[in-house]
């Protein structure tokens, strides 16, 4: 069975619906150690949710330097596919997996509430179950998600298509371009702010409308 | 030992709702003629001899800021 890692730092909240989307999924969910250098073996790496010691000095400023996410950044310049959900956005962004920052909401208060975003790109390792132009209902809930980078690093992040989610309706937080998520050059690393992994079964979510991310990985971890 | 000083701004062209909020309580406060607050980090770190500016330098750069966003200024203080 396939084997998904999903990382727990102090002050991780979202693990444990992490683990539990890729169990949905038909995969293995394996914890992560945020002081242990080691992946275990996984075949892709899930970085959840929360407040990584407690976002001090920036959000996911002092997660990047976690004993395990130097192992993540070496294997995902190596191709290992790798979603960072929400906190996990912003320490894949502080290490540098993908550009840009996420910032304070522009209006300043905690955003807590049922998303629309667009799948703008679906040839990523985390998109390939869905159709492009897909509107899916996903929760987002944060303090720091306004995406925010340089002209010329959105400029190319739009021409090279590597907006994977647009927020539609309304933009929570002040993001440049309604950007939801990015990914890297490759398409195997992907962040966005809002959680898939809280709506995968319309039970305890608002859709199932998630599970699609953690089905494709599987999808490109057979074709990898 | 020493102490230096690193202060950590958002950059000019980067929103600062904070520092907006901040200024537009001014006038509710009764304190006019404020045209604009930014809000940024103050670190103070006390060295021993044995940490050069080009370390502090990397502690700024690397750490404390991040270059996307914001820009640092470090400076020695007293002696």
């Amino acid at each position: 069975m396939t084997t998904v890692g999903v990382i727990t730092f102090p002050g991780t909240l979202d693990d444990t619906d992490a683990a539990r989307a890729v169990r949905y999924a038909g995969a293995e969910p394996v914890a992560l150690w945020h002081g242990d250098a080691d992946l275990r073996g996984v075949a892709a790496v899930i970085v959840p949710g929360g407040f990584s010691y407690g976002d001090y000095l920036r959000a996911g400023a002092i997660a990047r330097f976690a004993p395990v996410m130097s192992e993540v950044v070496t294997a995902a310049r190596g191709g290992l596919p790798v979603l960072g959900i929400c906190n996990g956005f912003q320490i894949l962004c502080e290490a540098g997996l993908l550009p840009g920052a996420l910032l304070r909401n522009a209006g300043l208060h905690f955003v807590c509430r049922d998303q629309t975003l667009r799948v703008e790109r679906t040839s990523t390792a985390w998109t390939s179950r869905y159709t492009e132009g897909d509107e899916i209902v996903v929760p987002v809930k944060n303090m720091d998600g306004r995406f925010t980078a340089s002209r010329s690093t959105v400029d190319e992040l739009e021409g090279e298509g590597r907006v994977v989610f647009r927020y539609t309706g309304s933009n929570p937080n002040g993001s440049v371009g309604d950007i939801a998520g990015i990914c890297s050059a490759s398409g195997r690393v992907v962040g966005l702010m809002p959680h898939p992994e809280h709506a995968i079964d319309p039970l305890t979510g608002p859709s199932a409308d998630g599970l699609g991310m953690f089905a494709s990985v599987l999808d490109a971890v057979v074709s990898a | 030992m020493a102490r230096v000083v690193v202060d950590v701004m958002p950059k000019p062209e980067i929103l600062d709702p904070q520092g907006q909020a901040v200024a537009n309580a001014l006038p509710r406060l009764g304190f006019a003629g404020v045209v604009e607050v930014r809000q940024g980090k103050h670190f103070e770190l006390e060295v021993d001899d044995s940490v050069d500016d080009e370390t502090l330098a990397k502690i700024a750069e690397g750490f404390l800021s991040n270059p996307v966003i914001e820009d640092f200024t470090v400076r020695r203080v007293g002696a």
